[in-house]
């Protein structure tokens, strides 16, 4: 092995790779905005449809119609009154004019309303609402609706008790109320060690993807293969060269990731906690920074391993259009030991220790939830070590094939 | 120095079971000396010049190039030879002089040696205009000299042209001729491989005819006319190549 021909290699390579668009939009463009770009975006553009829904219920009302208002004509006066629903005339056709969106919903009081209430029986009188199933406007009437019949329903029961000399306490004999008792970073960790894990895991992948292609089957594609197997560079010294700007672009776009997924959504969560505006506890999340180290180390031989099964994959590709070919069926072996983790009841043991991608889901996922044996842990990483060994031995054999090198 | 002696190479098919691409070629070629192969497509040329340029193995045979073993010390044999095809592409996102410099470094330059060769064929090439420019922004002609200054970076004493002039214009291809001709003046063993009789009538001192895998015939021009009793190179090879079917 020759360090100065592998750092020439290295050199040359992170030169061309910084000038090449595609790969810095790839590697570092798209996963610094993807998660900003996808919560911002998104959830600003929902929250602004709604609110503008909203406005336009309170300043328009809704239009709802009223079916026997004749029987229950207290409640029919109130509902007539509340602000943001206007109401339109009874007619027949409600169940079309919800469909075709002109009405909203309709409220239906039964002909006995008025007559069932002062028997105070046992079958109480049911109110209907007809609505739209998943119509925003729609949900909004009801909402409405509902809000307005509920607060007599209130007024009602208050002064039935009245009568009766009691007072409203009567109704809670007693109460209940949750606490949670697990430490933030257990609870930080249920929730997101296992989305982390799979998300660093798949980011690692993606990441490598672009240059780990233009570097052997876009070579290939090119025409310089030849020129630099005709260079008195090594092919051991060429591929790991190459195999040390694949992980280093890999490493970077799996930092920027997760850089980006942090300040998207923790450091909002943090800064309303700062504020106050919550308790400590009510948004129960903290991540040790120990675990998230641990987590960091763990992924380094799973970086190398898909920087290594990526070179080789690329050189026995005869285009960089054919290497494409080879990635979806790649990224759904590495996308399933990944998921996997976050199935309920799958826990680490001596034996998932040795199952490579897997194994380091499970690990990381412990990390995080702040549990963890040292004895498996030692085991995945030298396991995870021992496959980013034999995935770079692989790449250095398939740079040594001629088979592969010229195949046509 | 270049000597082959037997050298052969068998490519594994599934179809057709293995090919014998080459099938113990032997020949010399001394320093200050051209030595052409010529052949067909498919005749084994590429394959030869390869297995000298340890880009591929021989499967059977040996060769020496400057003294080294192609098969035993491969990287002594790179480092002491120039590579040159229309194979051989630049990298694209390099500029003209850091493609010179980078195939210097990977021949073992130092910094001030790697500047001093790079200044001197960065002039002599008349590269100087356009060294800062990158690869894929330059003309055919501009890549060819790039192409040169990469390949002689390193002084090696041993030159391999496999059909440099393949698909270029006529200039284009002057150029080529006229630095494969200054490589022999130097001293340099150069081997050139082309299937354009006229090339190899032009430049070569020995010509070998290769044919299926086989050096059928080799000698100066003289000789082969002689040998065969034809007026020209292209009558000499029709007629060699058609007495072995």
């Amino acid at each position: 092995m020759n360090w100065r021909h592998i750092h020439v290699v290295f050199r040359k390579e992170l030169t061309d790779a910084l000038r090449d668009k595609r790969t810095i939009i790839a590697t570092i463009v798209v996963p610094a905005l993807m998660f900003p770009v996808l919560t911002i975006g998104m959830g600003g553009m929902a929250m602004k449809s709604i609110s503008n829904l909203r406005k336009e219920a309170q300043t328009k009302g809704s239009e709802v119609m009223l079916l026997g208002a004749e029987h229950a004509p207290k409640l029919a006066t109130v509902l007539s009154n509340a602000p943001g629903l206007k109401i339109v005339p009874s007619a027949n056709d409600l169940v079309a004019r919800i469909n075709a969106k002109t009405l909203r919903a309709a409220v239906e009081f039964p002909p006995d309303f008025e007559q069932q209430l002062t028997k105070a029986s046992t079958n109480a009188p049911k109110v209907r609402i007809y609505h739209y199933f998943g119509e925003m406007r729609s949900q909004m009437a009801v909402q409405t609706v509902e809000a307005i019949l509920r607060q007599q329903r209130d007024q009602m029961v208050g002064e039935r008790l009245a009568a009766k000399g009691l007072s409203r306490d009567v109704l809670t004999p007693f109460a209940s109320e949750q606490q949670n008792v697990a430490e933030p970073k257990k609870v930080g960790g249920n929730l997101l060690g296992g989305v982390i894990p799979y998300m660093i895991i798949l980011l690692c992948l993606v990441g490598a993807m672009h240059p780990a292609i233009d570097l052997t089957a876009g070579e290939k594609e090119r025409g310089t293969i030849e020129t630099i197997l005709a260079s008195p560079v090594s092919r051991s010294d060429l591929v790991l060269g190459k195999f040390l700007l694949v992980l280093t672009v890999s490493l970077v776009s799996a930092t920027v990731s997760i850089s980006s997924l942090a300040l998207t959504f923790v450091l909002p969560i943090e800064a309303v906690k700062a504020m106050g505006r919550v308790g400590p506890n009510a948004l129960p999340f903290a991540l040790s920074g120990g675990a998230v180290a641990a987590v960091l180390v763990l992924m380094l031989p799973l970086a190398i391993m898909f920087s290594s099964a990526l070179l080789a994959l690329g050189l026995f590709a005869r285009t960089a259009k054919e290497a494409q070919s080879y990635l979806s069926p790649l990224m759904m072996l590495v996308i399933l030991p990944a998921m996997a983790a976050l199935l309920p009841g799958v826990e680490l043991n001596a034996r998932l220790a040795l199952v490579p991608i897997l194994n380091v889901s499970l690990t990381a996922k412990e990390l995080l939830t702040g549990h963890y044996q040292w004895g498996l842990l030692t085991m995945v990483f030298l396991s995870s070590c021992v496959y980013a060994a034999l995935a770079l031995t692989a790449a250095v054999w398939t740079f040594k094939r001629e088979s592969v090198l010229f195949r046509t | 120095m270049i000597e082959a002696v037997q050298l052969a190479k068998v490519f594994p098919d599934r179809k057709k079971g293995p090919v014998r691409a080459v099938d113990g070629v032997s020949f010399r070629c001394e320093p200050g000396e051209i030595y052409g192969l010529l052949g067909a497509n498919g005749a084994g040329k590429t394959t030869t010049l390869r297995m000298l340029a340890t880009i591929l193995q021989p499967t059977g045979g040996t060769a020496t190039v400057a003294g080294h073993d192609v098969v035993k010390e491969p990287e002594q044999v790179r480092s002491r030879v120039g590579f040159l095809s229309t194979a051989t592409a630049l990298y694209a996102r390099l500029t003209a002089r850091e493609t010179v410099e980078y195939f210097g470094r990977l021949n073992g330059l130092n910094e001030a040696l790697l500047r001093q060769r790079v200044d001197k064929l960065v002039a002599l090439l008349e590269i100087t205009e356009f060294a800062g420019r990158r690869c894929d922004k330059l003309s055919t002609g501009m890549k060819q000299r790039v192409s040169i200054a990469r390949t002689m970076v390193h002084d090696p004493p041993v030159m391999i042209f496999d059909e440099p002039t393949l698909g270029l214009d006529v200039m284009a291809a002057r150029v080529i001729v006229k630095f494969i001709r200054e490589c022999r003046d130097q001293g340099k063993t150069v081997i050139f491989s082309s299937h354009v009789m006229s090339e190899v009538e032009k430049l070569c001192d020995r010509i070998g005819i290769i044919h299926g895998g086989k050096l059928l015939v080799e000698g100066t021009l003289a000789e082969l006319r002689e040998r065969t009793g034809q007026p020209d190179l292209e009558e000499v090879f029709v007629h060699i190549v058609e007495a072995h079917p």
